[in-house]
């Protein structure tokens, strides 16, 4: 039999288990589109490509499975480019196929060329230009290879329109890849784990440091396992929130430059910190000379470049985090460290996450009252800034997986489009994206494509009419000069969504929170709830940028 | 401090961009590169000079093995090594003066390989002290031009 480089593509996807594409078409991917016509496999028509890669990665962090999206050459490529970069630098498995213009127009500035490959090579883990029909299939599988083991990430395939054209007879899918270059490394070195062993049994106030790799290496069960054996506090970035229940006792919320004050203190004062799947990010550490100054520092990482890239490491474990974790379950006693648990509890009663209560809507009102509408049960995402820093404060994650938020790259505009591709891989689950009124309308277009697909998604915006994190900064290190941070001229978003088919709710009393939160729950449409909020509130405590993690700002009064 | 850093990579077009994009998007620098077939067409061994102290060298490592396409990296700073460069040099010689120019390539054991009325162009290969040594002596009669290979390095003995 006779098939298309096209039929090949989608093939090969299918085979890899794709059961889902969020893209966009365009001319040189008119053959891919022909095939996709009919055939079995899911595509989400998105309204602006960067949509498309945001779905993909909120789709592949609520599953941990590889997101796949798909943009034509040219502009379509470039607009795919902020997704990709979100992924990269959080490490998410996503297959990027983009179209390219011919083969023989290749470099010849022709109609919607851009060179792709040249523009995304910093900010994807691998890619492919195919040149030949008989490579797509073993590219396609190596591209889901490399994007899902080791450290994961973006991989992008470049498919020139010839390419898709070209045909052949009885291709073949490869059933394993060999690529000799890449073997990451899986499990932990046993000396190491020893020597770990030794060090968290001696130590007196150890903490546990948790990342998103936690998710990425599907590890909450041992480490919460490792907690039960140990009973070391656990304290999280951003992205690790999920990774250990919120509501355990043992669990500090999150640390760095917005984290609890408890959680930094606890940080700063250990004799040991066991990080696990984090990679000592500046806005965790604050001044990194001044890092847990006291603490022998564990490691646990699948990425060799991770470890000591910031801090100096004392004992360093690359591998997998899970495997890593069974190892260590198994030789790990508990340390003697009531005193310092009862320390830990003093920090806890004397310095709680708090706000003042009293004049208008309060943002993290609104998050408490989220968590407790949905119990904790249901996938969140959120935009970048204040809402952001208030979702992660105040709703507490339970269950790993349903914390979606560009935690490194720090991209506006990611939590609609990621709630749209969590609700498509968790259609029974109820998904909220917690957004400002700034980075809502920065995707607000994907509200056509969640009415098309019947994806019943929310979206809180926590609307201050400022672009508040911005503000906050000009008010606390910039004398309050509100440089263009002022949103003056908004839309009316009730009647944006109601003009896209979707129910829109203002809300701007504490009374009329939880009614609208569970209009929007039980609602089967996109529901957008535009909560007014007080516009001066500030996210606390808060380490400046550069300063030591116990120097925290706070606005309690 | 100076490294020499020897890369085992796949012959495929593109990986020289993903080295040299790798060290400009993590503001490392390369003094110098240098990439060649080895006796395995399928592989290809990129020789950089870079510097830096232990921990950016340290880093420059990981981030290379991190590269699909890279299959070994080595730094040879690390072992006994040999380096080695080839170098090119145009020299303003007339008559009057290339017996004088003859006299110092032979010195530093060099080669003759072109000459013209006004110039000479000599081959050496060696050490950067030999290179710079002969640089030296040959600046006073007018250096035209001077290309360099950049460096190649392998370590010594059956490893």
């Amino acid at each position: 039999m006779k098939y298309t480089g096209a039929q090949i593509l989608i093939e090969a996807l299918i085979r890899e288990g794709a059961d889902t594409i969020f893209g966009y078409p365009g001319g040189v991917l008119l053959p891919i589109f022909d095939v996709l016509y009919d055939a079995k496999i899911n595509f989400i028509l998105v309204r602006h490509e960067q949509g498309a890669a945001h779905a993909a990665d909120g789709y592949s962090r609520s599953t941990n499975r590889v997101g796949v999206c798909m943009a034509t050459s040219g502009p379509g490529a470039t607009n795919l480019i902020t997704g990709i970069a979100t992924a990269y630098m959080d490490s998410i498995p996503m297959v990027v196929i983009t179209g390219q213009v011919p083969t023989t127009m290749i470099g010849n500035d022709a109609f919607q060329e851009a060179d792709i490959i040249g523009i995304t090579r910093p900010i994807v883990k691998h890619s492919y230009l195919l040149k030949n029909v008989a490579d797509i299939s073993r590219v396609v599988k190596e591209a889901f290879w490399i994007a899902n083991t080791g450290r994961p990430g973006p991989v992008l395939i470049d498919i020139p329109k010839d390419i898709s054209t070209a045909v052949m007879t009885n291709p073949k899918y490869p059933q394993k890849v060999d690529i000799r270059s890449y073997n990451p490394t899986c499990l932990g070195h046993p000396m190491q784990i020893k020597k770990a062993v030794s060090a968290i049994a001696s130590s007196k106030k150890p903490v546990i440091y948790s990342g998103g790799g936690i998710m990425s290496s599907n590890a909450a069960e041992e480490l919460q396992k490792f907690v039960d054996i140990t009973g070391i506090p656990v304290t999280s970035t951003l992205l690790g929130l999920g990774g250990f229940p919120g509501t355990d006792p043992l669990f500090l919320g999150m640390l760095g430059m917005h984290g609890t004050k408890y959680a930094n203190y606890a940080i700063s004062n250990a004799d040991l910190v066991i990080a696990i799947g984090a990679r000592f990010d500046d806005r965790v550490t604050g001044k990194i000379d001044e890092f847990a100054p006291a603490a022998t520092i564990i490691h646990i990482d699948i990425d060799p470049s991770s470890i000591s890239k910031n801090v100096l490491v004392h004992i360093p474990i690359v591998g997998d985090a899970k495997h890593i974790l069974q190892q260590m379950n198994k030789e790990a006693t508990p340390p003697k460290i009531n005193e310092w648990i009862e320390q830990i509890e003093q920090w806890k009663k004397d310095c709680p996450l708090g706000y003042k209560k009293g004049g208008k809507l309060k943002p993290q009102f609104v998050i408490e009252k989220i968590y407790e509408v949905t119990g904790g049960n249901a996938i969140i995402t959120t935009e970048v800034g204040q809402n952001q820093m208030w979702a992660a404060q105040y709703y507490k994650f339970d269950y790993p997986k349903s914390f979606l938020s560009s935690g490194g790259l720090g991209t506006m505009g990611y939590g609609f489009p990621a709630a749209i591709g969590a609700q498509v891989a968790n259609p029974d689950m109820v998904v909220f994206d917690i957004a400002g009124d700034g980075s809502f309308q920065m995707n607000i277009q994907e509200l056509a494509t969640a009415i098309q697909y019947n994806l019943p998604v929310n979206v809180a915006i926590l609307n201050n009419h400022n672009l508040g994190m911005v503000r906050q900064w000009q008010e606390l290190f910039f004398n309050k000069r509100y440089s263009y941070t002022s949103m003056a001229v908004q839309p009316d978003f009730v009647k944006v969504a109601e003009a896209y088919g979707a129910e829109g709710i203002r809300v701007e009393t504490e009374a009329d929170v939880v009614p609208a939160l569970k209009r929007a729950i039980i609602s089967k449409k996109p529901v957008v709830l535009d909560f007014w909020v007080e516009e001066e509130e500030n996210v606390f405590p808060m380490v400046p940028a550069g300063a030591s993690l116990t120097q925290m700002l706070e606005g309690m009064a | 401090m100076r490294h020499t850093i020897s890369v085992l990579v796949e012959n495929r077009f593109g990986v020289l961009a993903r080295v040299a994009g790798l060290f400009s998007g993590r503001g490392y620098n390369i003094d110098s590169l240098c990439v060649g077939e080895t006796d395995d067409p399928t592989i290809s061994r990129m020789t950089i000079v870079t510097n830096g102290d232990n921990r950016i060298i340290e880093q420059i490592e990981k981030q290379l093995n991190k590269l699909i396409d890279v299959i070994k990296v080595m730094d040879v700073t690390k072992e006994d090594h040999v380096k080695r460069e080839l170098v090119l040099i145009k020299v303003a010689a007339d008559e009057g003066q290339r017996a004088r120019v003859i006299e110092i390539v032979e010195i530093f054991r060099g080669k003759i390989i072109d000459v013209s009325p006004k110039t000479m162009t000599v081959e050496i290969t060696g050490d950067e002290g030999k290179i710079n040594g002969i640089t030296e002596m040959l600046k006073p009669f007018g250096i035209k031009e001077l290309v360099r290979t950049g460096k190649v390095a392998v370590v010594r003995g059956e490893k």
